[in-house]
């Protein structure tokens, strides 16, 4: 059955109303299952052995000792973990991620793993491990990393992208250059210029649930893993393309998810865990602590970025180039190149060109987080909107207004834009009544302008329905953010029954095809779109049921608000039919009904938002404190506008954070200093005041109710928005975050030193 | 590992000194538990010192106030007695962690993990606070300021450990207040704490105690900085030359938490904004 | 496997032993032995606030109190919170108000909100705010939180009034 992916305004009965998560009581009575929260029986407990350096020789691993300690199951080490990957050199990457193999290249880099009856004596078989490092030089800094006396972390990496190609290897793994027209003749055109460079430092997606899974491999090859991860489809593919499993025979459970935020789209203990139960040939749990977390997992990359702007006097800018340069980790990544097809995205301006250097360090491997790359380039981007506002004495909303992009704009990386929101937000900032709140002394205002793409892709659903007419909609995207909420009420929306009757669950790996991660903001975006068309393919099925019961042609019925209802010519005396009755004799008329959809789902609307931040900065501490916070944000279609404020609060949260006072603390050791949340500060309930949030619906033309993803745009301007406001407080230009108090205090010193 | 509850400070002393192995002391267990998980101590023996009667208890009495080895910090945020005498002790020690920590946090506890940051240590000894050491023979009292010795050092020896904390009585027209810098509200450690404790005579300032803490080994007692406001009705020269000598005794450190310029310049911020608190709390006016 | 010692507590108004060795942790203890996972662990070093819990009355994370320190103590965990088959107001409150996403900090969230609503009926935002900054929530920006607490603060007052 074909469907058609274009919007159609509607009232709607369901769809943007509030309703109560269908996990909610589960989640308040402690009954709900995370990923540590499962156990089989003859379970051992894994645990990982990890570098101690940043990079170092793997001269020798002796695990004698440790293997005649008593309850010991199995050790594993790389040789355990055979290189199956021939020339997927991606896949790899991740292999040798997950446990190192001749060298540790990060501090926190896997090295061992032990499988045990118990905690204890899995603690006490690591200590037993003898391994012998011989250390290396290391470069944990991005613009120490490029430079050519810098320890070159792999001997294979020749810089992707230039010309002619290189012939040494260097830590730089490519260059993407992108943009439209021709700046040089844009800054000539330009009466005003500014220039400025900027910092930001690495961060965690500081999700409060740890990694932790729970693996069974039996001899035969088929296996078990209940996993806490943001996509179980594309984990079992890569567990068994690691393993040499087969994918069928690899049953994955998304468990419930304490916070992902892209941390948990990749794998790190769970092929280790497989390996180590396959020794074992008994379940093997493993659950990283915080300091494994920080070590280990996750973080995003830590950036250095110029970014030069050029604007006529009446504020039109004429050119804008930025240069990027990201850290992937010991491995590379793509997140240079996210930075610039993101960096200049909200605004038309003819002559652009932004060039992303993508780069390796002595870090873990760099992990998508909401919006991966995007909150660091529009921190510089923003900021010198700002200042190129102050140097053309324009309001730095309305420069922002004349520059917006808007329908028809051809986008920096490509595409010319359909409908989208940018400018319709700014109107809203500029007539939100935060706008002429009144603001007290060392206080200071500002905005910022934030652009995510958002992302469609692989997806299939399931919708069966009972004989009491109440329906399960299976999806095999991962609840991250109450989509199973929002999509019982697209079921019910296009079932036209009551929310209540609709119970929407995570089926597992064996029981829905393949659905790509949730992550890009696709998983009520996508799992939306095959949700409605397996309701319309299940609505077909109703009808031919109604034609049969009431012996009429199906072109003669029609579906409305839940009922068959018969509409040709002569059938006006037929009393329609509802779904559950239609349901209830289903055994009698043809069998179960259900509706599936298998698609990828294209055409995902892209997010655009602007966030306004006053903040408090204390002049003799640099202590900045946030004192009203407004989120202003296109979401196409709010299905439940409940989650949606919620997704724009999380997102500025992480932003404020990411702004103030988050960072990895690296020592000259190459280690990391502050693996824990004692001394990586993400925000707590008393440094916040509630955000504001106003939701914005500008319909997506892809998507039949019009829907924009909406996770992950709102963690892109609070970093600049933070650090306009700051701008304004005090008059210094915060160039390096996060904006924490002693490097504001030293900017308002080198302010007064003049 | 072995663990003990004793019935007495006699019994739990004997225990500590017998023990060959690593023997740690358990009271509210907000640092000894951590680091447990860390793996940075492995103990042989913990002695869990609060089933011992009245080590829980606060007493008062026309001297001052004891304070139970056990008594956590909820349980001195709750004491109004204690709480309207040495303000600035209470609110220092309800600083240490969440209302979680101050449910089980101990003010011996906070003064035997010896961190050069630790909150109460500063309040408790601008206060004049001492220690009750008891050892497997004999008692002895010890000023706080004597206890710690160094980062993760004291000067109690093998065998010896807090029974309590007394802080005498407070005088009349005095104030105390303590004050520390972090980057988050809350859940977080110093960079710089100060506590100044000062007691007004005529509205001039008659006696007083500064001391800094994160900004040395151990908590520093600066007697110039109290000597530079000692005579002053706490007006902006006093102000200013409290702050410059308290930036003046800061011998710091650069780590993860602060920079050596940061700690120097935010103990003169902090100590102006104490001494003010403090100075009204005595029932002075600016 | 290391030697346990029995504890003999009272989780949720119930009579509980189990057997653990001296230097578990509670929060591990109440996990494993005696299966209330509804004790989240985030960090285990007394930081985040997940495995909060009630220990004769006093809030306090679980993973920085030994499992041996329980005996003869009384504990109350979110999984005590509903009564009789009805969600405490928090618990209702929280779900209305759309106060959770992933839920992992939840537990820990409901157990110090009530602690602060038993000793102060009537707290401002902020009260809530410092009250509740031991509790990590990494998702909702603390905003839907402090308003669920808000709502069943004025609840609970309403009906202690009627």
């Amino acid at each position: 059955m074909a469907h058609n992916n274009s919007y159609v305004d509607k009232k709607f009965n369901v769809v943007g109303t509030r309703f109560n998560r269908p996990d909610g009581i589960d989640k308040v009575t402690g009954k709900a299952r995370y990923g540590a929260d499962a156990s089989a029986p003859g379970q051992l407990v894994g645990k990982v052995l990890r570098s101690p350096h940043a990079h170092a020789q793997i001269l020798k691993i002796n695990t004698s000792k440790a293997e005649k300690l008593q309850g010991v199951k199995s050790i594993i080490t790389f040789e355990d973990l055979p290189d199956l990957t021939g020339a997927d050199q991606g896949m790899a990457d991740i292999l040798e991620n997950c446990m190192a193999r001749g060298r540790a290249l990060y501090d926190g880099h896997a090295v061992a793993a032990v499988a045990a009856i118990d905690e204890q004596t899995a603690a006490k078989a690591l200590k037993l491990i003898e391994v012998k490092y011989k250390k290396l030089p290391h470069v944990t800094d991005v613009d120490e990393a490029m430079l050519p006396t810098a320890p070159i972390i792999h001997e294979r990496i020749f810089t992707r992208g230039v010309e002619p190609k290189p012939t040494k290897p260097s830590n730089i793994s490519s260059r993407t250059e992108m943009g439209n027209g021709d700046v040089d003749a844009g800054f000539a055109a330009a009466d005003v210029i500014i220039e400025h460079s900027f910092k930001t430092e690495q961060t965690h997606q500081g999700y409060i649930e740890p990694h932790a899974c729970l693996a069974s491999v039996n001899p035969d090859g088929t296996a078990e893993l209940w996993v806490t991860t943001q996509g179980h489809f594309v984990f079992r593919n890569v567990c068994a393309g690691l393993l040499g499993l087969d994918i069928a025979k690899l049953k994955v459970t998304s468990s419930e998810i304490g916070g992902g935020f892209g941390g948990k789209t990749h794998v790190w203990v769970e092929p280790v865990a497989l390996a180590l139960s396959r020794k074992a040939n008994r379940p093997v749990k493993m659950v990283m602590s915080r300091d494994e977390v920080f070590r280990a997992t996750g973080p995003t990359s830590s950036t250095s970025i110029d970014v030069k702007l050029g604007a006529k006097k009446n504020g039109e800018i004429t050119a804008a180039v930025a240069e990027l340069r990201y850290q992937g980790g010991a491995f590379p990544g793509n997140w240079a190149m996210l930075g610039c097809m993101t960096a200049f995205a909200c605004y038309d301006i003819k002559n652009n060109k932004s060039i992303g250097w993508d780069v390796l360090v002595n870090r873990p491997k760099v992990a998508a987080y909401r919006a991966p790359s995007a909150p660091m380039a529009a921190f510089a981007v923003e900021s010198a909107m700002d200042m190129l506002a102050k140097e053309l004495r324009m309001k730095a909303i309305d420069l922002r207004l004349k520059n917006v992009a808007r329908e028809g704009t051809l986008a920096p990386y490509g595409p010319t834009y359909g409908p989208i929101g940018i400018e319709a937000t700014l109107k809203a900032v500029k007539a939100h009544p935060h706008m002429r709140a009144k603001l007290k002394p060392n206080q200071g205002r500002g905005v910022a302008c934030g652009f995510w793409f958002n992302i469609g892709g692989q997806t299939s659903t399931d919708l069966n329905i009972g004989v009491d007419g109440t329906v399960n909609l299976a999806v095999g995207t991962v609840d991250v953010g109450g989509s199973r909420s929002s999509l019982a009420m697209i079921a019910a929306e296009e079932l036209g029954i009551d929310y209540e009757n609709v119970k929407a669950n995570i089926a597992d790996t064996t029981s829905l095809g393949h659905n790509d991660m949730t992550e890009g903001s696709r998983g009520t975006f996508s799992s939306g779109m095959a949700t409605i068309y397996a309701a319309r393919e299940a609505i077909e099925v109703l009808k031919q049921r109604a034609a049969k019961t009431w012996g009429i042609p199906l072109e003669d019925v029609s579906w409305e608000e839940g009922h068959a209802v018969a509409t040709g010519k002569g059938h006006g005396n037929l009393p329609k039919l509802s779904l559950r009755e239609i349901a209830a004799k289903s055994g009698r008329t043809g069998g179960p009904i259900a509706g599936h959809n298998e698609v990828t789902a294209d055409g995902a609307g892209m997010g655009f938002a602007s966030h306004i931040c006053d903040v408090e900065v204390d002049p003799e501490t640099g202590r900045s404190t946030i004192v009203r916070y407004t989120v202003v944000q296109d979401a196409g279609k709010a299905i439940n506008p409940d989650y949606v404020e919620g997704q724009f609060q999380g997102g500025a949260t992480q932003g404020i954070g990411w702004a103030l006072n988050e960072e990895y603390i690296y020592g000259e050791d190459g280690r990391l200093q502050n693996p824990g949340f004692l001394d990586y500060r993400i925000p707590v309930c008393s440094d916040l005041p509630f955000i504001d949030t106003q939701i914005l619906e500008i319909p997506n033309p892809n998507h039949p109710y019009g829907v924009r993803g909406v996770g992950e745009t709102s963690i892109v301007p609070p970093l600049a928005a933070v650090g306009n406001a700051i701008a304004n407080a005090t008059g210094v230009r915060m160039g390096h975050a996060p904006m924490s108090p002693p490097r504001v205090l030293a900017a308002l010193d080198a302010l007064d030193a003049g | 590992m072995r663990y003990e509850t004793p019935a007495s400070a006699k019994e739990a002393a004997g225990l500590l000194k017998k023990e060959k192995g690593a023997a740690f002391l358990l009271a509210g267990g907000t640092d000894l538990l951590v680091k447990l998980k860390m793996g940075i101590v492995e103990p042989d023996l913990v002695v869990d010192i609060k089933r011992i009667p009245k080590i829980s208890d606060i007493q008062s009495s026309a001297k001052g106030f004891t304070i139970g080895a056990a008594v956590s910090g909820a349980e001195l945020g709750e004491h109004a007695g204690l709480k309207k005498a040495w303000p600035g002790v209470v609110e220092a020690a309800n600083l240490i962690g969440s209302d979680q920590i101050q449910g089980r946090a101990t003010l011996p506890g906070n003064l035997c993990n010896a961190s050069p940051a630790a909150d109460s240590v500063p309040a408790l000894i601008a206060a004049g606070a001492k220690a009750i050491v008891v050892g497997p023979l004999k008692k002895r009292t010890v000023p706080v300021e004597k206890i710690m010795i160094g980062p993760g050092k004291t000067s109690l020896a093998k065998g010896e450990l807090i029974e309590a904390i007394t802080l005498p009585k407070a005088e009349p027209r005095s104030g105390d207040a303590y004050l520390r810098f972090t980057p988050r509200t809350e859940m977080d450690i110093a960079v710089v704490g100060i506590a100044i404790s000062l007691k007004l005579e005529r509205g001039v300032i008659k006696k007083a105690r500064v001391v800094l803490g994160a900004v040395a080994p151990t908590a520093i007692v600066v007697a110039a900085a109290a000597k530079a406001i000692i005579g002053s009705k706490l007006d902006d020269k006093a102000l200013d030359k409290l702050a410059a000598a308290c930036s003046a005794a800061c011998n710091p450190i650069d780590d993860k938490r602060g920079t050596i310029e940061y700690r120097v310049r935010v103990a003169g911020v902090l100590a102006k904004r104490a001494a003010k608190v403090a100075f009204q709390r005595a029932g002075g006016s600016l | 496997m290391s030697k346990s010692t029995l504890v003999s507590t009272t989780v949720n108004g119930d009579a509980v032993e189990f057997a653990c060795p001296t230097d578990e942790s509670l929060m591990t203890a109440l996990r494993d032995r005696v299966g209330l996972t509804g004790v989240k662990e985030g960090c285990g070093t007394g930081d985040c606030g997940a495995c909060s819990i009630s220990l004769d009355g006093r809030l306090v994370c679980s993973c920085i109190v030994l499992g041996v320190e329980a005996e003869g103590r009384s504990i109350e965990t979110v999984e005590g919170l509903s009564q009789n088959g009805v969600l405490h107001p928090l618990q209702q409150n929280f779900i209305d108000h759309a106060a959770l996403q992933c839920g992992i900090c939840t537990p820990g969230f409901l157990i110090a909100a009530k602690a602060l609503l038993d000793r102060n009926p009537n707290p401002d935002e902020s009260e809530i705010r410092y009250a509740l900054a031991g509790n990590l929530c990494r998702c909702t920006g603390y905003d839907k939180i402090v308003r669920a607490v808000q709502a069943t603060a004025k609840d609970m007052r309403k009906k202690g009034r009627s």
